[in-house]
């Protein structure tokens, strides 16, 4: 029985392997916002939400859009993807109840809990099915239609009955029948449960009738230690059935657990969208491309973990990339440079992830991995100067490097004069570019950017932070030539509320 | 395959030990007084660690006389290199093994029907180690005199009416046996033993039931039950009513028990213990082999004509392999009249190692051993006395110097011409004036002696006494002064080589020096 919400053909990989730079990516798109909204207080969502995104470069076109389908199901029926989850939540909830602290050693009391286990999840399963039944008609998408058809066949009333004929016969009720060998010491070996349903006439007849003779004794009734044997024996014929049970628990509980990650994922969608909805934050269902294509084109686009932030609708960027394997964002300090740069690695994080984007429209390409390069503070450790590391970091970027990854630059090697950053800005992004890498480069550094706005000009776009005649900042960017200053001293000036001359 | 015809005298099988081609010597209980400064107890530890069943300390005290003795083990040691014939020696200890830990479990249980059946076991792993071990062995190429008695005699045994006899009715009566199948119902305290009518197995229905939410790997819920071999008050009353069900099974185990008392052949129980000796030498050889070191087997003989190359001290050899660093390995020889091996040079650089190592390989030649090394001829000793330096001995209230001559002379007095003397730094605990004097003393009785010895000295005047010694210097490399090689090389002494190494090294000799001052 499979879930299959999140992928048309496997389960959810709710802890994906992730490479060394996930804490930088993790850190530069300030994503533990962006979770944080999504989870609220449940800490499952959270984790299951930093998973779909940080593993959302994995995914393909046909996931993605059987994701947004679900979520489509989602956004039009809140109310009952919640119940599912609750039921999902219960039953794990409930699970623990039986399970914990008790640490079982005889097969006999793992029987005995697995069995009780497995009629609270009957109980369970018959639930969700009612929900299936009540409230199949209204969804639409291929995930939901699907998860609903196996409830409603795989769980059936027939099925049901004989589980728990199963369950019940599990008690033993008329002892426990065995069959043995004699073992290396003649001591009995190879203990095997047998069905000991036969009810007792048959035996008389069988002993009537001059078949197998039987020997009877019985266990003296101060006899503790021959109890004990007993009992060690009853379990060495029901180790096998109990484990058997045991899995087929763990199984019903596998089914749960991949029940409630699935559902985790959107109820934190859900989350998300009457977050923003409710600051009045438009939000946009994406078209994803090949990766390789180079389209990227957006209206309104803004950062998501800003509006959550400020708790407010933020100004929108509208641009088009089509084409353009760079993106170079120039212009004046605090002028929405680095705000953009997050809007554009989080839109790309969200829609591979299958979720809405912040923004009016969206069409991208998708990449095969997304990377940061932020410039940092000092490292604290003091092993390294600031441009070795910077240097050693993106090495170890370039070390997992592949085709048609993005990589985002936050004012790199600028610790170092503008001559030799520039240079090295240069080196880097031409090798980086000529390897299929797609990259936005966030730069104060002149002479690197107009080289490449003048020698880059076909792959190349320039966006640019407006700044009007009096200084105000609009937040918006807009296409432009890199300017020869980054206007400094109204920053300055700013900051310092005076006149900087 | 076969290999050449025995001689005719063989035709009456002859074997009584693996070890011992002739009459065994007298077994040393204690380790000899060299085994300690050579490290030999510590190799005797290593090599009989997981053989500690069968008391192998002592072959390994016991040095051989003679030559033939020697050549007898050698012999063996090498037809065991084979690993089919390894692996059938192996095959019959392991099955000796089982016997013997199911006779102790046929004593210590006292259910009748149980005991039987351990007894029973027994003998089947007996019978089973036997044949195996016989027809493994005529399937070899053997060289080696012991092996070659061991099969002839070993085949006959096998085909004797008694043995056959034996191994016959041991397979019937457990072939009987295992054929029981029954059923047990437990309900409460009441349990009812009956023959297996063919009932369905239940566990498969379950598992079906729940097939469908399998999800990739799970957990193994199922407890580990161990099961004593023993017996316990219910199991018996079991069993009891089994014998009810198959009287005749259980009445041929009796009979067979009764019949079989005494069914070991001494010779085979002397077999099992003084094969492992090869077994756990080959085996700590492997272990060095497997690192890339070389063993070789010694010819020995009473020449002094001593010659060894690529040899090492084995105990140090296993602990560098464990540590992963290499092993170093050096050469000596010993000509016409040259009787004692001077090491002088750096402290740190191998030269107790060396004495060490000089010891080790005789003693182990003088076992049958093959040695570390690419090739060696040593010579059959008579004893081999050691002199290393020792802790001041509190209670003896003797000054150091005292106590090395009281030990030096007491070795002096009993060494003949054919004995070997290893002397690792006395005499340290003087002035260099006295050293030298006692040093000379003493190395004037060695070689009117005309013993082997080994002498790790800082007295370079020793190295060059007369014809008789031969000077050995440990060396550094010659780039890094402060890098041992751990070579000793033949070589006069230079005690300035190591100091003017280091000058070097920081551009302050004379030849640096001038080059510096040039400009």
């Amino acid at each position: 029985m499979n879930v299959l919400l999140m992928h048309v053909d496997r389960n959810f990989e709710a802890k994906p392997a992730l490479g060394p730079q996930t804490p930088d990516l993790v850190q530069d798109l300030a994503l533990d916002t962006l979770v944080q909204a999504m989870a609220g207080d449940d800490k499952f969502v959270a984790d299951i939400a930093r998973a779909a995104l940080l593993g959302a470069p994995g995914n393909d076109i046909a996931t993605i859009v059987h994701r947004q389908q679900v979520l489509g199901d989602c956004i039009a029926q809140p109310a009952v993807v919640r119940e599912l989850y609750a039921l999902a939540v219960e039953a794990i909830e409930r699970k623990r109840g039986h399970w914990f602290g008790i640490f079982l050693r005889q097969p006999s009391s793992i029987l005995h809990a697995s069995v009780e286990l497995l009629q609270m999840f009957v109980e369970m399963l018959v639930r969700l099915r009612a929900v299936a039944q009540r409230h199949g008609g209204s969804f639409g998408s291929r995930g939901f239609t699907a998860l609903f058809e196996v409830l409603r066949s795989e769980l059936a009333d027939d099925y049901i009955a004989l589980v728990k004929r199963h369950l019940a016969e599990l008690a033993f009720r008329r002892g426990v029948l065995l069959a043995a060998e004699l073992g290396e010491g003649n001591q009995g070996d190879n203990y095997r449960l047998l069905r000991s349903s036969q009810p007792r006439s048959n035996w008389f007849r069988r002993l009537l009738g001059g078949g197998p003779r039987e020997y009877t004794f019985h266990l003296h009734p101060r006899d503790e230690a021959g109890g004990r044997i007993l009992t060690e024996l009853r379990d060495r014929g029901i180790n096998d059935v109990a484990n058997a049970v045991a899995q087929s628990a763990d199984h019903v509980l596998g089914f749960f657990e991949v029940l409630k990650a699935e559902l985790a994922f959107y109820v934190g969608c859900l989350n998300l969208h009457e977050r923003l909805t409710a600051l009045g934050a438009p939000v946009a269902i994406p078209q994803p491309r090949p990766a390789g294509t180079r389209e990227l084109r957006c209206t309104g686009l803004y950062d998501v973990c800003l509006a959550l932030t400020l708790e407010r609708k933020p100004v929108g960027n509208d641009f088009d990339a089509d084409g353009k394997s760079l993106v170079l964002i120039t212009g004046a300090n605090q002028g929405g440079k680095s705000t953009l740069l997050r809007a554009i690695g989080l839109a790309q994080l969200m829609m591979q992830a299958g979720l809405f984007v912040g923004a009016e429209s969206y069409a991208g390409e998708l990449c095969t991995a997304l990377y940061t390069h932020y410039r940092r503070e000092e490292d604290a450790t003091m092993t390294k100067g600031k441009l070795d590391e910077e240097l050693s970091r993106l090495s170890g970027i370039v070390d997992a490097l592949a085709p048609d990854a993005a990589l985002l630059f936050n004012e790199s090697f600028a610790a170092t004069n503008e001559r030799e950053g520039s240079e090295i800005a240069w080196q880097v992004v031409g090798a980086l570019l000529e390897a299929g890498v797609r990259v936005f480069f966030v730069t104060h550094q002149y002479e690197f950017a107009h080289r490449c706005f003048v020698e880059r000009a076909r792959d190349t776009l320039c966006l640019r932070a407006e700044r009007r005649a009096d200084g105000a900042r609009t937040y918006k960017l807009n296409e432009g030539a890199p300017l020869p200053t980054s206007f400094g001293q109204d920053l300055y000036r700013e900051v310092f509320g005076e006149a900087a001359a | 395959m076969r290999d050449e015809p025995l001689p005719p005298a063989a035709h009456t099988p002859r074997f009584e030990s693996i070890l011992f081609g002739s009459t065994p010597p007298v077994l040393e209980r204690e380790p000899p007084e060299c085994f300690r400064d050579l490290n030999l107890d510590q190799l005797v530890r290593s090599v009989t660690a997981r053989w500690q069943d069968y008391d192998l300390a002592p072959f390994f005290y016991t040095r051989l006389a003679d030559a033939d003795s020697i050549a007898y083990r050698q012999e063996i040691m090498q037809d065991l290199e084979q690993s089919e014939a390894m692996h059938a020696i192996a095959s019959f200890s392991a099955s000796m093994r089982e016997m013997r830990r199911h006779l102790a479990l046929a004593v210590k249980i006292r259910e009748r029907h149980a005991a039987e059946r351990w007894r029973l076991n027994a003998v089947l792993a007996y019978c089973g180690a036997v044949e195996h071990l016989s027809t493994a062995l005529q399937a070899l190429v053997l060289r080696s005199r012991g092996l070659r008695a061991l099969r002839a005699w070993l085949s006959e045994y096998v085909a004797s009416a008694g043995f056959v006899a034996l191994a016959a009715q041991a397979r019937k009566v457990h072939a009987d046996l295992a054929a029981i199948r029954y059923c047990v119902l437990i309900d409460g305290g009441t349990v009812t033993v009956r023959a297996y009518g063919g009932e369905e197995e239940y566990t498969p229905a379950v598992a079906a039931t729940f097939e469908k939410f399998r999800l990739g790997a799970v957990k193994d819920y199922r407890v580990k039950l161990v099961s004593s071999p023993g017996m316990n008050h219910i199991e018996a009353q079991i069993l009891e009513r089994v014998a009810l069900l198959h009287p005749d099974a259980f009445a041929a185990l009796d009979a067979f028990g009764a019949a079989y008392r005494d069914y070991l052949e001494p010779r085979l129980a002397r077999l099992d213990r003084e094969v492992q000796w090869y077994v756990a030498y080959l085996a700590f050889v492997a272990r060095l082999r497997d690192a890339g070191l070389t063993f070789c087997y010694p010819q020995v003989d009473t020449s002094k004509h001593v010659l060894v190359r690529g040899a090492f001290d084995a105990v140090l050899a296993e602990r560098l392999v464990a540590l992963q660093q290499p092993v170093v390995t050096n050469d000596f020889e010993l000509r016409s009249r040259e009787r004692v091996l001077v090491v002088s040079g750096p402290n740190q650089g191998g030269k107790t190692t060396f004495a060490r190592m000089f010891g080790q390989l005789h003693w182990l030649a003088a076992l049958g051993c093959p040695v570390p090394g690419t090739e060696a001829k040593l010579f059959l000793f008579d004893r081999l006395f050691t002199h290393f330096e020792r802790e001041e001995d509190i209670a003896s209230l003797r000054g150091k110097l005292y106590d090395d001559l009281v030990r030096i002379r007491a070795i002096l007095q009993s060494a003949t011409p054919a004995s070997i003397v290893v002397i690792n730094e006395i005499f340290a605990s003087t002035t260099l004036a006295d050293a030298r004097y006692l040093g000379r003393k003493v190395m004037a009785e060695l070689v009117r002696r005309d013993v082997l010895a080994v002498w790790v000295t800082f007295l370079d005047e020793l190295a060059s006494f007369d014809e008789h010694t031969v000077s050995l210097v440990s060396t550094v490399d010659e780039r890094d002064p402060t890098v041992r090689t751990f070579k000793i090389v033949r070589r006069p002494p230079n005690g300035l080589a190591y100091a003017l190494a280091i000058a070097d090294k920081y551009g302050v000799s004379y030849e640096k020096l001038r080059k510096r001052l040039v400009r």
